[in-house]
């Protein structure tokens, strides 16, 4: 399921309205995913706090969404832009991959609460499919 | 049977008090056949599904919308006991609808995302943990039946 123009349009249009609250967005939709899938504090617990308002999640949460903006930087291709990533996922931190699938969800459900209307279904379709691109060339290295 | 906290009832009943059953219900369909638009295969019936400006103006797919959230409202009322309440709901959409229960699974998580762009900060990530519980619920109890 590859990204049309258009999708690669919407997602970058709505780059621009979030960056200036990306820190927030990214925390909360972290915050959103301990919160809804407690499963997932596997991976954090080096953090002293690893509840769903611990600042060091949102601080987690913040950097993950700058990777993200990488990748929309990039959206011609993600592969290139999040490869160094893509290691790290697969020989270091090998997060099981169902879980960006969890977080895609929460961060959708983010965008969704901080956009209201201008979250069309198009901009979430959009969406929708470039998280599952990203989630993809993540995998890609595992094996 | 499932145990709801007495914070988990409150927010759910809460909630569903402020929901308007045609509007949310009507969102949520419409982005599932957007957002999956294989799903479109369920509504052969249903007339112009031909791109998302269409499928949104559909009254067809705004009925249907109203009648799923107005089922959920049983759920919600009989919240003891979900699986019961849904015992012949589920045996349609296995024997007679032919509804891939992963289809239960999309519309959750699209109810969920329409409910925050509706309510926003106040849809907080407790709430949320509390409303995906709650509809997992319903997606087991329509699943139930199946087999």
């Amino acid at each position: 399921m590859t990204l049309s123009a258009h999708d690669k349009e919407l997602v970058a249009k709505t780059w621009t309205k979030i960056a200036p609250k990306a820190a927030q967005i990214g925390g909360e939709a972290l915050g959103r995913l301990i919160a809804v899938f407690p499963q997932t504090k596997t991976y954090f617990s080096h953090f002293a706090d690893h509840s769903a308002s611990s600042p060091q999640i949102k601080a987690h949460g913040a950097k993950v969404l700058g990777a993200i903006g990488q990748a929309v930087s990039g959206i011609d291709n993600v592969s290139a832009s999040l490869s160094k990533l893509s290691e790290l996922h697969a020989y270091n931190l090998r997060v099981d991959p169902v879980n960006f699938k969890l977080l895609a969800h929460t961060l959708l459900v983010t965008l969704s609460a901080y956009l209201g209307a201008e979250f069309t279904p198009e901009v979430h379709l959009a969406w929708d499919k470039f998280l599952a691109l990203v989630a993809t060339v993540l995998s890609e290295k595992y094996r | 049977m499932v145990h709801w906290t007495d914070a988990e009832r409150e927010a759910i009943n809460t909630f569903w008090a402020k929901i308007d059953h045609e509007e949310v219900g009507h969102q949520a369909l419409t982005r599932v056949l957007v957002v999956y638009p294989w799903t479109q295969r369920y509504f052969s019936t249903f007339g112009n599904l031909s791109n998302a400006t269409a499928i949104a103006g559909n009254p067809k797919v705004r009925a249907h919308g109203k009648r799923v959230l107005d089922a959920l409202g049983d759920a919600i009322t009989h919240l003891d006991n979900v699986s019961a309440t849904y015992a012949k709901l589920s045996q349609l959409h296995s024997e007679k609808l032919h509804v891939d229960p992963e289809n239960f699974r999309l519309l959750g998580e699209t109810l969920i995302i329409v409910l925050a762009g509706h309510f926003g900060a106040a849809f907080t990530p407790t709430i949320q943990a509390t409303w995906q519980k709650f509809l997992a619920v319903v997606i087991a109890a329509l699943s139930k039946q199946y087999h």
